[in-house]
């Protein structure tokens, strides 16, 4: 699915990622853990294009081919999924509005027809009653004046809408009360399926305990240091990121 | 990669004006320039009887008198008012009785601005009043309604066939010495639309009339008059696309709107006239003049624009608050791209008592264009309880453009409440790289966000309005937003 190879990353000089190896299989969760400023989010960001981020050195690989070529919006067309950590408010623009455009976006991409309003209408229904969302979401502009938490539930369903082949959450559980963590590591494990992947970023193991990860990866100052099972993520919640500073 | 934002919006400005076509038909032309033979010469083109002569005349001895208003925040070579042609028709073989015996180059020509003069708009329930150039071509629906007592005609057949309320009217709202464009118009308008709806009537279709500017070299001088009796309603479209010119056609109208007691008016504009190329050549002048009055109590007047054309807008649709507990409202988008200039804004002139206006505004400049709003609420002594909501928004795209805000107040009522609010923002990069992520293009994004801005003031538009709002909205910023 995603394969990841000696990638070096700069912004404005300053090197941040530094030789980053990643293997990303379809149908596995990989969850990233690390302190704050270690580089997941720009990961992140790099894997989805966007812009400000020089890539020095390395490759990015989905799905057999590489990305590092292609607009942000080409990327997503290819069924790369970002879930932001600070999810950005379009006022005026409903979500289904919004959606209908990202979907015929996407299918157009593929040399399909729009979606006709019916079809899209109907599974707008489901993924919210998958995801036990409120009826009133979709109408809304995109996340203003959303709470935290509605802000991450939203990124979730248009995960659920968008199907992509690889979904990166990029701190999705930060600012979450209990309920809304429930909720959106639900959607995560029904929208699991053998032929797509989820990466998982989050600084805590909390997350961990509902989404279940095949893999663990600490990044630590632009390397990845550490991988492992979930006990790995268990094995940092108990002796905390100085274990791997002494370590690394 | 991703391109740059920067590049991005230049490539806006590469986009071309989509309506630009020009039709061959043969023009009834007046000699150039403006004299009282010229004005003689309209008046005489039109049959027109004496007292309609001696207004036009009075109406140019008076221009003569005045000066170009310099207070607007544009910039434009001088015009020259004696090159310009000021009458302009299109030949009539016969007097026409089906659409069949249109001009099939001038039907086409409606067909490309996807005007259809058949009977789809029956079915549509719009009545059309078709304007090329300076003649009303063909009217529809005049049967219809006149089964309500509706009159929905040119002016020009106003003038032979309603007299009277031409005489009662004409100039009331909008005076021929109100300001230098309005007295040229006064005095050298070539044709419009006229409305009458008698009391207690509730218009049963949209009354929409498409104004088109044809020939070269021609100003255009449309006049129209709107007048709702009591308790009577009407909702008005009026659509402007122009073929692409060369040399900047100098345009300036006349819309005057009475809405006497419990009477409501809806008057909604989409404007695409010729913005000029991306260097900033050619392009309409546009210099309004329009202007309600809520003369009987509870009467409504409500103004909603979506302005995307013209190298130079200068248009303050406005509503004098004369009876007590009448409303005004003002919705506008504009949008200004390349080298176009929008001085546009709105006039609440609260007279009567517990006179309530509303101003929303919303500026979109992009390349290097600039972008104002001027305002003026006003509240006289005598007014009490008047209350004003204005909001005015602007939204920059890359950073060679301007936004402008003069916002006038003048209150002599302590008991007036005014409201004014007011936001800058640009597109961020952001929302734009948020909307790429789910797969949607620059432009598409643009489009997106652009109308989302909008959307306040779309939704006061008729429902096919709209639609073609909106997809003229993001036709203007083509290329300048994702």
């Amino acid at each position: 699915m995603l394969s990841i190879r000696n990638l070096k990353v700069s912004i404005k000089g300053k090197e941040i990622l530094k030789g980053i190896n990643l293997e990303v299989k379809a149908g596995e969760v990989h969850a990233i853990m690390g302190p704050n400023g270690t580089g997941k989010s720009t990961l992140a960001y790099v894997i989805a294009g966007r812009e400000g981020y020089e890539v020095t050195e390395g490759e990015i690989i989905f799905k057999g081919r590489n990305i590092l070529d292609l607009s942000p919006e080409e990327r997503a067309c290819e069924g790369l999924f970002l879930g932001f950590q600070y999810p950005v408010e379009i006022p005026g623009v409903s979500i289904t509005n919004f959606l209908r455009t990202a979907i015929n976006e996407q299918r157009k991409y593929k040399g399909l027809d729009p979606v006709p309003a019916v079809e899209f209408l109907a599974k707008m229904e489901e993924k919210k009653q998958l995801l036990e969302l409120q009826e009133k979401l979709a109408s809304r502009s995109v996340n203003e004046g959303f709470s935290g938490g509605e802000k991450k539930k939203n990124e979730i369903f248009q995960m659920a809408m968008l199907e992509p082949s690889l979904a990166i959450l990029d701190e999705t559980d930060s600012g979450l009360d209990i309920d809304a963590l429930r909720i959106v590591a639900t959607g995560v494990n029904k929208l699991r399926r053998p032929d797509n992947a989820t990466i998982v970023i989050t600084h805590y193991q909390r997350l961990l305990e509902y989404i279940i990860p095949d893999v663990v990866h600490v990044l630590f100052d632009g390397r990845i240091v550490k991988s492992g099972g979930k006990e790995l993520a268990l094995l940092l919640e108990e002796k905390g990121y100085e274990w791997i500073r002494s370590e690394s | 990669m991703e391109k740059n934002q920067n590049n991005i919006l230049e490539e806006v400005t590469t986009s071309d004006y989509k309506y630009g076509f020009h039709t061959d038909i043969e023009m009834d032309l007046a000699a150039v320039g403006l004299s009282e033979d010229t004005v003689r010469f309209i008046s005489a083109k039109k049959n027109e009887p004496e007292w309609m002569l001696e207004f036009r005349l009075q109406s140019y001895r008076h221009w003569l008198t005045l000066t170009e208003p310099t207070w607007a925040h544009i910039h434009h070579q001088a015009i020259k008012y004696q090159d310009i042609i000021y009458y302009a028709a299109p030949k009539r073989k016969k007097e026409l009785t089906s659409l069949d015996e249109v001009d099939p180059e001038l039907l086409e020509t409606f067909k490309k601005l996807g005007i259809s003069l058949d009977e789809q708009k029956k079915l549509s329930g719009v009545a059309v009043d078709a304007v090329i150039d300076s003649v009303s071509v063909k009217t529809t629906f005049t049967d219809t309604l006149s089964k309500y007592g509706v009159i929905f005609c040119s002016f020009s057949d106003a003038v032979q066939n309603h007299p009277d309320l031409v005489k009662q009217y004409m100039g009331s709202v909008v005076p021929s010495h109100d300001n230098f464009f309005a007295a040229l118009n006064s005095a050298v308008f070539s044709d419009g639309s006229f409305c009458y709806i008698p009391k207690g009537v509730r218009c049963p279709v949209e009354l929409s009339t498409y104004f088109r500017i044809n020939a070269a070299n021609t100003g255009q001088f449309e006049r129209t008059l709107i007048i709702a009796d009591e308790g009577a309603y009407v909702s008005y479209m009026e659509g402007c696309t122009a073929p692409m010119r060369d040399e900047n056609q100098l345009h300036a109208a006349i819309v005057e709107i009475v809405a006497m007691k419990d009477a409501e008016v809806k008057y909604s504009t989409v404007q695409n006239w010729y913005p000029g190329n991306k260097k900033g050549e050619g392009g309409i002048y546009n210099f309004v003049t329009k202007r309600g009055i809520c003369k009987g109590s509870h009467s409504k007047i409500s103004w909603t624009q979506v302005e995307t054309g013209s190298a130079i807008t200068w248009k303050y649709p406005s509503v004098v608050l004369m009876g007590d507990n009448s409303i005004g409202e003002f919705y506008s988008v504009a949008v200004t791209n390349n080298f176009q200039q929008a001085d546009t804004g709105s006039k609440m002139i609260h007279l009567g008592k517990n006179t309530k206006s509303t101003i929303i505004s919303k500026g979109i400049s992009a390349g290097q264009s600039n972008n104002s709003y001027r305002g003026l609420v006003k509240v006289i002594k005598r007014a009490e309880n008047a209350r004003n909501f204005s909001q005015c928004d602007s939204l920059l795209l890359g950073d060679k453009c301007g936004a402008h805000t003069f916002p006038y107040i003048k209150a002599e009522n302590h008991t007036s409440i005014i409201e004014h609010e007011a936001t800058t923002s640009k597109i961020s990069d952001d929302q734009l790289f948020y909307c790429k992520q789910r797969g949607i293009s620059s432009e598409s994004a643009i489009g997106l966000i652009v109308n989302g801005y909008a959307k306040e003031v779309l939704m006061h538009l008729p429902m096919e309005f709209a639609v073609e709002a909106q997809k003229l909205l993001a036709i203007s910023l083509e290329g300048s937003v994702g």
